[in-house]
């Protein structure tokens, strides 16, 4: 069965002063049709770089994808043309943003924005566009759709943004949504509403979703796998259930037992991850936890650990100090 | 929670923190904000209240007029029994050595232009503390104390991780010795790993030196680890505050299960059980007049507390709850 997404190897780098540098460096995991995958990591680790490497939304001309295939119902999108991928982005992959306010053009009203999508991708006629508009607003949850189309986004609460921008990814009734951090800038009461509308839009739909975020429980309630991402590469990918249950990469479970839980002991010490990522133009060709964690001698810097099936659909990066057999 | 009998060291009763909306040719005060709309709490020594509540529930302005950084429209804060509430800059100075805060955002709260060691010295340089040689030692001294390399002094605060800033940040609130932390989101923006790393230095910082802290976050998780009491904060006021593990134990007002539900548990395996909330925060401009969590919730009982005056009574030892017809048990 092949995926609906399959990335091999992906290398995305950029340019700058001091050279290009590596944001994204030999990235492999695969999304199928249906499912929820989560992208965990800390800032700077290359989750969002992945997601807009795969949508060809990069920063031009810094950005390049150097290396690697992304399949994407049997198309390389690294092929396409960019006519194309216009087509595709919108169209068969909708996108949503962490911060809403940013995303949506602040000088036009939320119709005309949901309009101009539908037009681009369905070809609709401008009154039957702007029923559909109307229907879609009332889909995601939006109080009086009718009166609100006609709203700036200004005049919305973050929350209602965020429905607007799910409106306009979900337009054109894609196969596979890319939310990147889709809830960190709302409270958690309007992230539970946002996660439970992409869930049953999802449902409703029977797109893929990627999930990017740094919230280990909005994977653990949300996603059927999880890729976690360490310095631009993948250091463990698993079901979600055996991520949590068993984690076999050192980071993955440094990860997990940082966090502090509600039902741990008030005022304890909070198990932690010395040192910080070291910054992108250091990053060793070896294993780049142990980087981390100075440890030096181990192997040559240059030998990168092998990613490997340890079992079924879990997959580690193998390095013989972070691997936990 | 010590005592009953000892003054706290710090005591906020019916707190209004309003701030005007001008408008009109005259530009007259036509309304207002109600930021902090009736707020009373105690803090004792070395005690951690924890205070929890989304966005624009008017936290950070709680915090900061707690710390006198503004000027309370009504209500009375006492600190150390000395009633602060409306003193002039010159009388309160001398009170500020004994509280300090630590900002969200390290980055925006630290001047870029100047060093590390001069960020950490500045607050002696105000308070007239020492010479050249003796703050030059006490900034070393502070900098090794939250973990940061003796070579830091000399650099400026981009040079540093957002961790490591906020490190700087907490080393600036230390200088002083000061008696409270007031400490509004000191962790949100820090990565995981990096949030741990922080969260221990607070508490450790605090059993050496038997601080009190003021923590304000929305993470309730962070929230829980951190502290003694918590209180809840919805709109301007308080509804419900009581021991750390009896609110998660125990909630009873509806916005605080709400909250505790809507928190994503780290756990596949948990259950989903999220009471999802219909609607927005209503404005603090033009608050409802009755219950504000049963009018966004659209409580059917929400009729019967409009025009009431929703007393904060104690409901169990140590658990205080704002009770109105609508929102609690």
């Amino acid at each position: 069965m092949s995926s609906l997404l399959d990335i091999k190897g992906l290398v995305t780098s950029f340019d700058t002063d001091s050279g290009p540098v590596r944001a994204v460096d030999g990235v492999s995991f695969s999304v199928e049709k249906g499912k929820t995958v989560g992208v965990v990591g800390e800032s700077g680790c290359g989750k969002t770089v992945t997601a807009m490497s795969i949508i060809d939304l990069l920063p031009k001309p810094s950005g390049n994808v150097l290396e690697g295939e992304i399949n994407f119902k049997g198309r390389d999108l690294r092929n396409v043309s960019n006519e194309e991928m216009r087509k595709i982005r919108g169209g068969e992959i909708g996108v949503i943003f962490q911060e809403p306010m940013a995303a949506l053009n602040p000088v036009h009203r939320i119709g005309k924005q949901l309009v101009e999508i539908l037009g681009i991708h369905e070809n609709l006629s401008a009154r039957a566009a702007l029923q559909k508009a109307v229907q879609l607003l009332d889909a995601v949850g939006i109080p009086a759709p009718e009166k609100r189309i006609s709203s700036y986004p200004h005049e919305l609460s973050g929350g209602m943004r965020q429905r607007v921008m799910i409106a306009i990814a979900l337009a054109c009734e894609p196969d596979l949504l890319i939310a990147d951090e889709p809830t960190t800038a709302l409270d958690v009461t309007v992230q539970a509403q946002i996660l439970e509308l992409i869930e049953s839009m999802q449902q409703k739909l029977g797109m893929a979703v990627l999930m990017i975020t740094h919230d280990l429980g909005v994977i653990a309630q949300n996603c059927d796998e999880v890729v976690v991402m360490y310095a631009g590469r993948v250091v463990e990918r698993a079901p979600v259930g055996s991520i949590f249950a068993n984690p076999r990469h050192a980071y993955t479970k440094g990860l997990l037992s940082s966090i502090p839980r509600i039902d741990s002991e008030r005022k304890s010490v909070l198990t932690t991850i010395p040192g910080q990522v070291a910054s992108i133009q250091d990053f060793v060709a070896g294993c780049r936890f142990c980087q981390r964690m100075e440890r030096h001698d181990v192997l040559a810097p240059s030998h990168r650990p092998e990613f490997r099936e340890i079992a079924p659909g879990h997959w580690v990066e193998t390095c013989p100090q972070c691997f936990l057999a | 929670m010590n005592e009953d009998t000892a003054t706290p060291l710090l005591k906020i009763e019916n707190l209004r923190q309003h701030f005007p909306i001008r408008g009109g040719v005259m530009m007259r005060q036509i309304a207002a904000v109600k930021a902090v709309d009736g707020v009373s709490f105690e803090i004792g020594v070395g005690e951690t209240l924890g205070l929890v509540g989304e966005s624009g529930c008017g936290k950070s302005t709680l915090g900061k007029a707690a710390v006198r950084l503004l000027d309370p429209t009504s209500g009375q804060i006492s600190f150390k029994g000395h009633d602060i509430t409306h003193m002039k800059q010159g009388k309160i100075r001398p009170f500020r050595q004994d509280f300090q805060m630590v900002f969200q955002d390290p980055a925006e709260s630290l001047d870029a232009r100047m060093a590390v060691g001069e960020l950490v010295a500045e607050p002696l340089i105000i308070q007239g503390i020492g010479n050249r040689a003796s703050r030059q030692a006490r900034v070393a001294e502070l900098l090794e104390r939250v973990g940061l390399p003796q070579n830091a002094a000399g650099k400026f605060p981009f040079e540093f991780s957002g961790g490591q800033r906020q490190r700087i940040g907490i080393a600036r609130a230390l200088a002083l010795n000061p008696e409270l932390l007031v400490l509004d989101e000191p962790v949100s923006a820090l990565d995981v790993s990096v949030q741990s790393q922080v969260m221990n230095l607070l508490l450790e910082l605090q059993r050496d030196f038997n601080m009190s802290y003021l923590f304000i976050a929305h993470d309730l998780a962070v929230v829980k680890h951190m502290s003694d009491r918590i209180a809840v904060m919805y709109l301007g006021k308080i509804v419900e505050l009581a021991p750390a593990d009896e609110i998660y134990r125990n909630p009873r007002h509806a916005y605080t299960k709400a909250l505790l539900s809507a928190i994503p548990s780290p756990d596949p395996t948990a259950k989903k059980e999220r009471v999802v909330l219909e609607g927005d925060v209503p404005s603090p401009i033009d608050p409802p007049a009755g219950c504000a969590f049963g009018h966004r919730v659209n409580h059917p009982r929400y009729e019967e507390s409009i025009g009431l005056d929703l007393p904060f009574t104690e409901v169990a030892p140590g658990h205080w709850v704002q009770q109105c017809p609508c929102c609690c048990d």
